[in-house]
């Protein structure tokens, strides 16, 4: 990829700002330029077509199940039952909704967590060492990223029933520990991290594990952050592989467990739950909108340098 | 987990051959994650090729077929609708998508608009939406009595809105696959285009190049690779489309069937029709479609940035 | 292997079985089950732990009752995301041969699925045969083969006629007896206003069947390993001769059962008729308060003038033949449901009964509902038990055929075309998947 300046020489040219590199830097470098209407038109067009789901999401929690019915989308109606709907939604089924809440942030750390982990430990090895067989596992694992999922879904499920395994955490979380597209951005971040220093550190005396440890995963560091996010938001997310372990809907995650909701408000139980479908989704969202909100800086100076590399 | 203990310090004279002595101490770096991996992806993948090799019926129990539900999932022709649909999904929505995103990667860019931070959250916080929540939240949406497309067409006095039906309801599953995933895809590009170094911008100004030149020969070429990974993952991403239309399906029961996409044909055909095995080849023949269709992307695209 | 375990359960607990014990299964369509009466209640006695799986709201209250009275059994109730749902978990833990549960709840067009291949333990050689005259002829119906009993009712779902009042007495029409008069109002609410319509059928499938059989049809047959299929039988033409002019002349709404548009259709008049089974008044005062005080309860239209009905849904338990502790299993099934104490807390949460006392009890037929206007409309649903017409089969793989009706006879809802192409569309699909699945398919 020589088209266009690699991660080192734009480094060595700009150095890497850990705040905001967006504004100052422009301004001093596209001064005489005005902002441009008509490009400000079209971004507003953008987040409105992004924010108006979450805005019509927020409006309709507040409104009971008839008053949902009955109003327009996009105002509210002559009640307003945020804190009541919230209520509802916390203790319905003995407060059901707090376990998924609780459960799916277990899920998250343990499955990205340990994902980073494995994923870290792999890389690094695929990066800085060489041992039979590295080109072939490289290609198994990167052809693993393309496998459906539900290939794996009924085997897996099969393997797990041998084992008594199944309708577990573990059943959820093991899964999710084996992360290829992680470990291949690990691997990307390892290669980055200057031999010289670990060999200074070798002739130090100090033992690999110890090397990996106290220099080479502080300097991944925006790797490690950049693999972990991603990793969050795919086990956040994750929907399919829960749905065919778990059966007890005390183990179930957010995204099960809203689905579950929202099929029994239309089954033979029918029960009047889609407002509390409407603001448990709310309510499902704003933690990882915090989350991101947080962490937005690490997040963007680790995607950079992975797309370039990649 | 051991290391060093088991590998004598090398002599000075053994520096000339860096990586050799250490070469198991790699292996040991990569065994966790592998050891995971062979349990939760070949182990499965393994079985699930035994078992497509295999038929289960009601009466008759089980037996060997060979390569016949092979033959079978390729001679079914709602396996080819699913896979049709998927594929047609991929032409328009992937594209569609990733111009904006590209877009908005590009006018972000560009400094020339106010509210950078702002635009930049507000087009990403789609995706941090778990996938189940968005459809149900577009699904309303989509209503057309209660929902904003009833809204819109009692407004206009016409039912013009109708994404539920059958003629719009591939575009309606194609708008929240964009919706969820062009902030982040915008993201990637963007950050991609940040590493421009400026001495490119203020030769091209120098050049006196105008704002559409500097596009396409500094800022696209720029992205390239971003762009390559991104398409890579929208492809995958299509040909394994399941959680939007599944939840939808509850809706609009008779406008989805059970082979919409091939991803919903194996999952019904394994868990309410009973038929794991044709369900498994079907879904290893998914499988090494993506895999080499997300391949050959793969290689166009780094032979056109080598070129 | 299987069988292997069941054994030594039943060695540990009762010697008088012994000899049955060493006849296990093998072949015949329901495992002989080793038990008698009295390994009930030695079950009982030793106690142990069995699993429950159960989507409805009174399982676990009647699990915790259970476990008052029986100190030494601890009953795990696992709360399913509903029956195709469990069906699938059910399927998935018979497949791997382990986390099989104890009893479960099954609908009883679920029941077949399992009872073919003998997954549901035999409870005939525990007495329960004995409880025959405890239900209604139909349910019984549905929980046994000839000697066989494969389960036990819990509810049932007789059809009936909900109708908006207040729409039929705006609009000036009676209430319609015969479907003549069912098309005709259908016709006069459509004229008075596009947006309304007499009913709103998307094509789900356990309508479909209930009408089929309603209108005299029986267009499934097992025997043994041969399987007939013919939706296209005399009852199925009546029907769809019917209610083509209902789907070809748009007079039903379009939209999904049990959405959220369907439920404020409901409220609000726009729906007039629901054609459902009798335990659709709990949902009507769960999901459309709105509609409180409008509506009321009829027998279904007929057809000639001679009162006809089928049943539409409903639940029953089973044992599955591979259950860990089927003894106790059995025990805790048949207090689930045949003691008095049980059902009622089933009756308190809204459940409509298949017990005969429950039915006749002049305090059920003499229940007024508030929703429904002040209507006695027990009485009117026990009044349809009697007409519901005798030997309906499902099909063994009931809840497939069911997930395939969408893109089968639902199209003819879409297109609003003839419903015999659709019919003929389902027969196909099923046909080929029987095939597939090594039935005979006889015609």
């Amino acid at each position: 990829m020589t088209a266009y300046p690699s991660l080192d020489t734009a480094a060595a040219v700009q150095p890497v700002d850990r705040r905001s590199r967006t504004e100052r830097p422009k301004q001093r470098r596209r001064s005489g330029q005005r902002p441009s209407i008509a490009l400000t038109v079209v971004m507003i067009c953008f987040a409105v077509y992004a924010l108006l789901p979450l805005v019509w999401m927020l409006i309709n929690s507040t409104k009971t199940y008839e008053g949902l019915l009955g109003s327009f989308g996009l105002w509210f109606a002559d009640d307003f039952a945020l804190f009541q709907n919230i209520g509802e939604v916390l203790t319905r089924d003995d407060g059901i909704y707090v376990r998924w809440f609780l459960n799916t942030i277990v899920y998250v750390i343990a499955g990205a967590g340990g994902a980073t982990v494995l994923s870290a430990l792999g890389g690094y090895g695929m990066a800085k060492y060489t041992f039979p067989g590295k080109k072939v596992i490289f290609a198994v694992i990167l052809g693993a990223i393309a496998i459906p999922g539900t290939a794996l879904a009924v085997p897996t499920f099969l393997m797990f029933s041998s084992l008594s395994m199944t309708n577990t955490m573990a059943s959820v979380i093991v899964p999710a520990l084996a992360s290829p597209f992680g470990f291949y951005l690990m691997w990307i971040f390892a290669r980055e991290v200057p031999t010289e220093v670990i060999e200074a550190a070798r002739m130090d005396g100090s033992s690999e594990l110890r090397t990996f440890f106290t220099i080479a995963l502080p300097m991944m560091a925006p790797g490690l952050v950049t693999v972990f996010l991603f990793d969050v938001v795919a086990t956040w997310n994750n929907y399919f592989l829960p749905l065919i372990m778990l059966r007890s809907d005390e183990l179930f995650p957010l995204s099960v467990g809203l689905q579950a909701w929202n099929l029994e408000a239309q089954g033979i139980q029918g029960g009047a739950v889609y407002h509390l479908v409407i603001t448990a989704s709310l309510l499902t969202v704003i933690p990882i909108v915090i989350a991101f909100l947080a962490l937005q800086r690490f997040w963007q100076n680790g995607l950079s340098a992975g797309s370039v590399k990649g | 987990m051991s290391t060093a203990p088991t590998v004598p310090e090398a002599p000075p004279a053994a520096r000339a051959r860096r990586r050799q002595p250490y070469r198991w101490t790699g292996v040991w770096f990569v065994t966790p994650f592998l050891a995971v991996f062979a349990f939760v992806f070949i182990g499965p993948l393994a079985y699930a090729v035994y078992l497509s090799l295999f038929q289960t019926q009601l009466i008759g129990g089980t037996s060997f077929v060979g390569l016949e539900n092979y033959l079978a999932v390729l001679q079914d022709e709602n396996f080819w609708d699913g896979a049709a649909r998927v594929s047609l999904f991929l032409l328009v929505q992937v594209p569609f998508m990733l111009l904006i995103s590209v877009t908005a990667a590009m006018i972000l860019d560009s400094a020339r608009i106010r509210g950078i931070r702002f635009f930049r959250i507000s087009l990403f916080l789609p995706y941090a939406v778990p996938g189940v929540a968005a459809v149900l939240i577009w699904g309303f949406i989509y209503g057309e009595r209660f929902g904003l497309a009833g809204n819109v067409n009692d407004a206009l006095g016409a039912d013009i809105v109708t994404p539920l039906s059958p003629e719009w309801l591939l575009v309606a599953i194609g708008n929240i696959v964009t919706w969820s995933f062009a902030g982040y895809n915008m993201l990637i590009l963007y950050s991609a285009l940040k590493t421009v170094p400026t001495e490119l911008y203020e030769a091209a100004a120098l050049d006196g190049a105008s704002a559409f030149r500097i596009i396409w020969h500094i800022k696209l070429p720029a992205v390239r690779g971003a762009l390559v990974i991104a398409v890579i993952f929208s492809i995958i991403g299509s040909f394994q489309l399941f959680n939007e239309p599944s939840v939808l399906q509850t809706i609009v029961p008779n406008l989805i069937s059970t082979h919409y996409t091939p991803n919903m044909y194996a999952y019904n055909l394994s868990f309410v029709g009973q038929q794991t095995n044709i369900a498994a080849a079907l879904s290893i023949i998914m499988g090494v479609i993506t895999a080499a269709i997300a391949y050959a992307v793969q290689l166009r695209g780094n032979r056109e940035a080598l070129r | 292997m299987h069988s292997r375990t069941r054994r030594t359960v039943l060695f540990a607990s009762s010697v008088t079985t012994l000899a049955l014990a060493l006849t296990a299964c093998s072949g015949s369509s329901s495992p002989e089950s080793a038990g008698s009466p009295e390994s009930l209640d030695a079950a009982l006695e030793e106690g142990g732990t069995i699993q429950f799986w159960s989507w409805t709201p009174s399982a676990q209250a009647q699990a915790d009752a259970f476990m008052a009275e029986y100190p030494n059994v601890k009953v795990e109730v696992t709360e399913t995301g509903g029956s195709s749902d469990q069906t699938m978990q059910l399927q998935n833990a018979l497949t791997a041969g382990s986390g099989i549960p104890d009893v479960v709840s099954m609908e009883y067009q679920t029941m077949p699925q399992f009872q073919l291949p003998g997954e549901l333990l035999d409870l005939a050689p525990y007495g329960f045969a004995d409880a025959e005259e405890q239900f209604s002829a139909s349910t019984w119906d549905s929980v046994t083969d000839g000697d066989t009993v494969y389960g036990l009712p819990q509810d049932s779902g007789p059809m009936a006629m909900f109708y908006n009042d207040a729409v039929f007495s705006e609009l000036g029409i009676a209430v319609p007896t015969t479907w003549d008069e069912y098309v005709a109002a259908g016709e006069t609410i459509a004229a008075s206003n596009p947006d309304r319509c007499i009913v709103a059928d998307n094509g789900n499938a356990g309508f479909v069947n209930s009408m089929i059989w309603q209108a005299g049809g029986r267009p499934y047959a097992i025997d043994g390993e041969t399987v007939t299929i013919d939706l296209q039988d005399e009852g199925s033409k009546r029907w769809t001769a019917n209610w083509n002019r209902v789907v070809e002349g748009g007079l039903n709404c379009d939209m999904a059962e049990w959405s959220d548009e369907w439920f404020a259709s409901l409220s609000d008049g726009t729906i007039a008729t629901v054609l459902s089974g009798a335990w659709m008044p709990g949902v009507f005062e769960a999901s459309a308060p709105g509609g409180a005080g409008q509506w009321r309860v009829a027998p279904m239209p007929t057809y000639d003038g001679t009162p006809a009905n089928a049943n539409i849904g409903g639940t029953g338990g089973a044992v599955p033949a591979d259950a860990e502790n089927p003894d106790l299993g059995a025990a805790f099934l048949r207090w689930l449901l045949t003691d008095q104490a049980s059902i009622d807390i089933f009756l308190e949460s809204g459940g409509f009964p298949a017990t005969v006392a429950d039915l006749e009890s002049p305090e059920f037929l003499g229940a007024e509902s508030e929703y429904f206007g002040g209507q006695a409309i027990n009485e009117v649903l026990v009044a349809g038990i009697e007409d519901v017409g005798a030997d309906w089969q499902y099909l063994p793989w009931q809840p497939y055929a069911n997930s395939i009706a969408g893109e089968t006879i639902g199209q003819s809802y879409v297109s609003g075309g003839d419903l015999n192409e659709g019919l003929v569309a389902w027969q196909d699909a099923n046909i080929e998947y029987a095939e597939r699945q090594g039935f005979t398919v006889a015609d």
